[in-house]
């Protein structure tokens, strides 16, 4: 049991940069990235590559340095382009599929043999035992929150919060939204390129297909963080998505050992977490005009029987 | 002597040779001094917010240029514009982010006079006690407020503060688009006092645009007549002195020959 949770906060841990940049550029800044799956891989192609080579640890930054490559051209394709951004999102990725492939020398699959990790180079100073990959991640990860909450209260950081917040606003003052939203979306993916890369190094390969539906998971683990922690502040937003990735990556332990729910239906089940916790809104403001015109008839039945011939 | 503003015979014509092509601005000029406060006052669809949209950079000119405080803006982006330029419209929703706080607002506004600061700056204890000092000017007990968000804010507590952080840093124009329009008249008055002392106070060179034909007369030192993208009618100085809302519908008549045709207008 202890295992199956130790998994779980691994998982959780690894991949919570992925809600975490969705937070930015979907809660911050308003704009759906489907940038995200092809970047993630980008950033692992770049580590595990870089690992392969004896480097594991420049290949972190270089990874971020990749994503953050990815966003500008998603950011560059929307703004300056003018393309609606989720068809500049799925450009991109389209074409990082190639990119990827090339970086990972022409094969979908890349495994690292008896090479060093940032995983195994921390694991080699032997204070930590079993653990020493969680908290290695988990000190990542942290410092990484600490950086973004800190970031999105500095003058620029709040110029792109505005610019998610109130475009018109924003047009009318001196803020410049082009080059708000490319920061914000050069960050963005520059933390999905870190969860790549660090998933990459630990798991000590790289597949051409691993990050195939990692933003519609990447969003569940949001959404179930922010029903966890609330959505009213920048703080509580980077800590949801990392509480989601957890939490979400018990359920998928769960799910794996109990058996309550197969395996494979857990991409349907998250489909279907994303598709109604964003109608929400719109489910409740339906539920109480159905309820409203519910009233609204019976009212007018009752007036009806009462005789009093006036129209409801 | 120089001008504060010259806007010289700019038009706009929306949808270019389409079926629904519309000359919004013909030919426009306008010429204010410095500490200049004018009224604008004219039909629906006659052009007062297109030429705010235009002196503000929302859209390039087709033709025509335009000076502020001696700079060719006529080709400059919007937002480099707003560093300068003030601006308020009608919906108080326009003018703040409604997830953001306060005071995250006000750091917002004040981010024009931030040249040189570095980006990554926090808003320090210094800003904060200024933004404190001037919610208190608005007298809505705002500044005990500052970390609240202001989507929880009423109508006219926005308006309010967007009037501040148009003034924040004292703009070379100021434009106000019916700003007051939207509000209930006690909260519209209020708003409107707090215009004039900032204005005044700041001698800030300003425009206003108003469906309000008593209050037009009242305010400001200038009163401005738009009709079919013209400013047909331009009263200040004597002339303006003890002219009557009567006068003014009679003037109106009398340059374009027809009648104002407002649906929101108020003669008294
Ligand atoms: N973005 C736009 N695209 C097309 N036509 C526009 C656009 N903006 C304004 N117009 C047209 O230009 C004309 C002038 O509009 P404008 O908004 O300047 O009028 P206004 O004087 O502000 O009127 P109101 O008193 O109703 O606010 C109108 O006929 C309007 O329909
Ligand atoms: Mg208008």
């Amino acid at each position: 049991m202890l295992y199956i949770l130790k998994t779980a906060l691994e998982l959780g841990l690894l991949y919570s940069l992925v809600p975490m940049a969705l937070f930015l550029s979907f809660r911050v800044l308003n704009i759906a990235d489907l940038t995200t799956d092809g970047c993630f891989v980008f950033g692992a192609a770049v580590s595990v590559q870089m690992a392969a080579i004896g480097q594991p640890i420049l290949g972190i930054p270089l990874a971020m340095a990749a994503g953050a490559l990815a966003g500008f051209i998603t950011a560059f394709i929307h703004t300056k382009m003018k393309v609606p951004s989720i068809l500049a999102g799925i450009i991109t990725n389209t074409g990082l599929y190639t990119i990827n492939l090339m970086v990972m020398g022409w094969s979908s699959n890349v495994s690292l043999l008896k090479k060093n990790t940032i995983y195994s180079m921390f694991k080699s100073l032997q204070f930590l035992g079993d653990w020493s990959g969680v908290v290695l991640t988990l000190l990542i990860v942290a410092l990484v929150a600490f950086l973004l909450i800190s970031f999105l209260g500095t003058r620029l950081g709040l110029s792109i919060r505005a610019t998610g917040d109130n475009i018109d606003m924003v047009r009318a003052s001196s803020i410049n939204p082009t080059f708000t939203i490319t920061v914000g979306l050069c960050l963005a993916n520059a933390m999905t390129a870190l969860s790549g890369a660090m998933v990459g190094q630990y798991q000590k390969t790289v597949d051409i297909n691993g990050g195939t539906g990692i933003v519609v998971i990447g969003l569940a683990c949001l959404i179930i963080g922010e029903t966890a922690t609330g959505r009213r502040s920048v703080k509580k937003g980077a800590i949801a998505a990392i509480v989601g990735s957890i939490i979400y990556r018990i359920i998928y332990a769960v799910c794996l050992y109990t058996k309550v729910i197969p395996v494979e239906f857990l991409k349907l089940l998250t489909a279907a977490i994303v598709a109604v916790a964003i109608a929400f809104p719109a489910l409740r403001k339906m539920a109480a005009f159905q309820k409203k015109k519910m009233e609204h008839t019976s009212g007018r039945a009752f007036a009806q029987k009462g005789g009093d011939g006036k129209d409801a | 002597m120089e001008k504060m503003l010259d806007v010289n015979e700019i038009s706009v014509t929306f949808n270019p040779g389409s079926p629904d092509a519309k000359q919004a601005l013909n030919k426009l000029s306008v010429h204010l001094d410095d500490g200049d406060f004018v009224t604008i006052i004219g039909s629906n669809g006659a052009g007062k917010s297109t030429l705010f949209n235009a002196v503000a950079g929302s859209f390039f000119v087709d033709e025509g240029s335009i000076f502020l405080g001696g700079q060719d803006i006529t080709f400059l982006e919007e937002h480099k514009r707003s560093r300068i330029i003030g601006r308020m419209f009608q919906d108080p929703l326009k003018g703040t982010a409604p997830s953001m706080t306060i005071e995250e607002n006000l750091a917002l506004a004040y981010l024009r006079s931030a040249e040189g600061t570095s980006p990554f700056s926090h808003i320090s204890g210094r800003d904060k006690q200024l933004f404190r000092e001037k919610l208190a000017m608005l007298n809505m007990g705002l500044e005990d407020r500052m970390k609240h968000q202001v989507g929880l804010l009423s109508g006219g507590q926005r308006q309010a503060l967007t009037l501040l952080m148009a003034t924040m840093v004292t703009p070379k124009l100021l434009l106000l688009d019916e700003h007051t329009a939207a509000l209930d008249p006690a909260t519209a008055d209020k708003v409107l006092e707090l215009t004039r002392e900032i204005v005044g106070k700041n001698h800030i060179t300003c425009m206003m645009i108003t469906h309000n034909m008593k209050q037009a007369l009242e305010i400001g030192n200038r009163t401005f007549l738009m009709a079919d993208g013209k400013i047909v009618l331009d009263v200040k100085g004597e002339e303006r002195k003890g002219l009557t809302v009567d006068d003014l519908l009679e003037k109106f008549k009398a340059g374009t020959g027809k009648a104002l045709d407002n649906d929101r207008m108020l003669l008294s």
